[in-house]
């Protein structure tokens, strides 16, 4: 199977690659490089006085115990939003792809949650939870439970949680539905017919059938939980009560945006994105190696 | 209306490379704001009025977003070398707008350049101290101001039988009378949780905030807000917590509604608060004065602002500063003065303009748009009580938030969480004081 395109022009290739090539040289690279550069200057808010430091702002960051604080509960939000709406996501899949009438309906349906912008998932969520303003809270007032994320830290993360992986349901959901569908049907009649129940079918035949997609949108969630979170937990807790919903992505726009801290910013910048390279290397050296296809 | 026309004429002219014929350019300046809806109006009524009133400036006024976004807006368009000729900051903006030498215009410098007639003396002092330095010389120009007062559910107290409260232990008592009554899930609680029980709580009670003038003398201060007043007042409200007495509302204003739906019979907060429920309330409402405790020497002293003020931004031509110059002179005038006061219920900031809105009678069927002005001329400022000056204000309250929500959740006492916002609140203001303009 011969791949590869001859060109005849040396020319051509290069010309043809470089609109990609500029967007992410202009879109990712330079910001990136600003970043970098950003994180070894001491600057004011208006870029008036401006001098070179080195690695202080780095050291100064892991000076402050609030930032490994921070890291320990973004690895955890982040597991804790994945694995819910990896395991919802997978079950509504399994569910969905059976024949039944209005199935069209249905996966049109949950879809539908991916469409929303990460602000706007906040503002719902804080029409249903809000101690004050939410529609649900009353109810779970009238039902003796003191709801209160504003003051609960383990209230307003579960908060945070529910808001950002039912959100991302959405996106897993089309891809386990796409993975059970190219699932050979031969392959699960067989099981049948040796006398496998539906939930050993399951286990024994679909799950790890589905393992790369599983790899796949764990990393992609993983992600997501890191950085698009941002807008919900700023729409709902700003980070608290005290720190409890602070990530790290959120502390970056909080120490640079609203403290000025410009270099401290760019340094926690470029750790994250030190550790979503990590992230990204790992799915592409291991988990595709060791994936069953 | 033909000027007004003509300017636009003007306009679209320009904008096709045509020369307008006669050789009047009009110049435009910027002005960058973070108003709404009612205020939002009054901004925009007042560019057209002063754009009316003559022919030579045309004052362009655009909505950024909340305080904070209109701040970022404004340093971001800065660094980019085009910054507005005014930018309506708040007044926990001000000492990072202040350290911005060069950055900045100061109001008094530019009054001098342009030679317009400016007297600092005919402002309210209690008001521009604020936004002046500690000689007196204002550098930024207040434009909304409030203070902090106690609104009161007047229909609910009476019900309760509860006389309005005027000291702190008069509150709590008042509140369990309320929490009884039926109000229990809140009997008072209050909006901006720091500003009222940090901020003005020191300053009505005559205690440091921080050193050096709250900041006002210079960047070296030092926090001091862990002091037995402010220890003994958190205290109080963690114990009333417990069984919603007292009920947290949150860090910024999102927990004003529970005053308006009727929720909470006694709130704290903005003055400014006044427009939203006079359009929401359906019952008897009144600012009273807010509370102190007795037993401390010298309470009440004076309230302070809030509010926002506007800063003019520096490297901007004469011309354009003219016009500048002119805005604030037409914006002093007494009778609009009078005016944005009525209309948006911010404070007026002219002691004429003040008494002009007294001899009308103004305050006799509104008593309650009076409070905040007598809590801020309550007495002569002190130390305590000009006004408060530290840098990266915004991301400070957030962390002297955090401490005070650790207390109310019980993780920490009153003591411990005032002393971890201090001590996290002075690291901050050092790494300000490091890139702060010498």
């Amino acid at each position: 199977m011969q791949k590869q395109a001859i060109f005849q022009s040396r020319l051509l290739p290069f010309a043809l690659v470089a609109p990609q090539l500029a967007i992410v040289l202009i879109f990712f690279y330079w910001p990136a490089l600003q970043a970098v550069i950003q994180s070894f200057l001491l600057q004011d808010a208006f870029g008036l006085s401006t001098s070179f430091v080195w690695f202080e702002n780095y050291v100064e960051l892991f000076k402050e115990p609030a930032y490994f604080e921070a890291i320990v509960r973004t690895f955890f939000f982040s597991f804790a939003i994945a694995v819910s709406s990896l395991s919802l996501a997978l079950l509504l899949a399994v569910m969905a792809d059976k024949p039944m009438r209005g199935g069209t309906l249905y996966r049109t349906l949950l879809i539908w949650p991916y469409a929303v912008a990460p602000p706007v998932v906040g503002v719902l969520w804080i029409f249903m939870l809000h101690p004050s303003l939410g529609v649900i809270s009353r109810y779970l007032r009238a039902a003796g439970i003191d709801w209160n994320p504003l003051l609960d830290s383990n209230q307003a993360a579960t908060l945070i949680i529910l808001a950002a992986a039912w959100k991302q349901v959405s996106y897993n959901f089309l891809f386990f539905l796409a993975g059970l569908q190219a699932i050979p049907r031969s392959v699960m009649e067989a099981a049948a017919i040796d006398g496998a129940r539906p939930m050993r079918r399951f286990w024994t035949v679909t799950f790890p059938l589905l393992s790369p997609t599983i790899f796949f949108l764990l990393v992609i969630n993983i992600v997501y939980a890191f950085f698009d979170t941002f807008g919900i937990i700023d729409t709902m807790t700003r980070g608290g009560p005290g720190k409890a919903t602070e990530t790290l992505v959120y502390k970056v726009y909080s120490d640079g945006l609203l403290g000025g801290n410009l270099g401290g910013s760019a340094a926690q910048s470029v750790i994250l994105m030190v550790i979503v390279i990590v992230l990204t290397g790992i799915q592409f050296r291991f988990v595709e190696r060791k994936v069953t296809y | 209306m033909a000027l007004r026309q003509f300017a636009a004429a003007a306009a679209v002219a320009a904008t096709f490379g045509l020369a307008a014929s006669p050789a009047q350019a009009v110049t435009e300046i910027q002005w960058w704001h973070a108003m709404t809806g009612a205020n939002n109006d009054v901004i925009v009524k007042l560019a057209n009025d002063f754009n009316a009133s003559q022919s030579d400036y045309k004052v362009i006024p655009t909505y950024k977003g909340s305080y904070p976004d209109t701040m970022n807006a404004g340093i971001a368009a800065f660094r980019a070398g085009n910054a507005p000729h005014i930018m309506q900051v708040f007044e926990v903006g001000t000492a990072t707008m202040m350290a911005a030498t060069g950055a900045v215009k100061p109001v008094y410098k530019l009054m001098a350049e342009t030679g317009e007639k400016f007297d600092p003396k005919a402002y309210l002092p209690a008001i521009t101290g604020y936004y002046s330095t500690s000689k007196g010389e204002m550098l930024s120009f207040p434009f909304n101001s409030s203070s902090t007062v106690m609104w009161i559910n007047l229909d609910e107290l009476k019900k309760a039988s509860v006389e309005i409260p005027k000291t702190w232990p008069d509150v709590f008592e008042a509140a369990k009378k309320l929490k009884a009554a039926g109000h229990a899930t809140c009997g008072f609680s209050n909006a901006w949780v720091t500003w009222v029980n940090l901020e003005q709580l020191s300053a009505w009670h005559n205690v440091p905030l921080s050193t050096k003038a709250n900041g006002l003398d210079g960047f070296d201060t030092v926090l001091q807000f862990n002091g037995p007043v402010q220890v003994k007042h958190l205290e109080n409200l963690v114990e009333l917590q417990k069984d919603k007495t007292y009920d947290y509302a949150g860090r910024t204003n999102t927990g004003e509604g529970r005053f308006t739906s009727g929720e909470c019979p006694i709130f704290l907060s903005s003055s400014s608060l006044f427009a939203n429920i006079k359009a929401q309330a359906k019952f008897k409402f009144g600012a009273a004065p807010m509370p102190y405790y007795p037993d401390v020497q010298g309470a009440p002293q004076n309230s302070i602002i809030g509010g926002a003020s506007l800063w003019i931004m520096g490297g901007k031509s004469a011309d354009e500063y003219k016009g500048v110059a002119k805005f604030l002179t037409f914006l002093s005038d007494t009778d609009r003065q009078v005016w944005i006061h009525k209309a948006s219920g911010y404070l007026p900031i002219t002691k004429a303009a003040y008494e002009k809105a007294k001899a009308e009678g103004f305050y006799k069927d509104q008593p309650y748009l009076e409070t905040p002005l007598l809590e801020l001329t309550n007495k002569e400022p002190t130390d305590n009580s000009r006004g408060l000056r530290l840098g990266n204000m915004v991301q400070l309250r957030d962390v002297w938030s955090e401490e005070i929500e650790q207390a109310l959740a019980g993780k920490k006492t009153a003591k411990q969480a005032l002393d971890a916002a201090v001590e996290r609140g002075n690291a901050m203001l050092r790494q300000f004081e490091k890139t702060a303009v010498k």
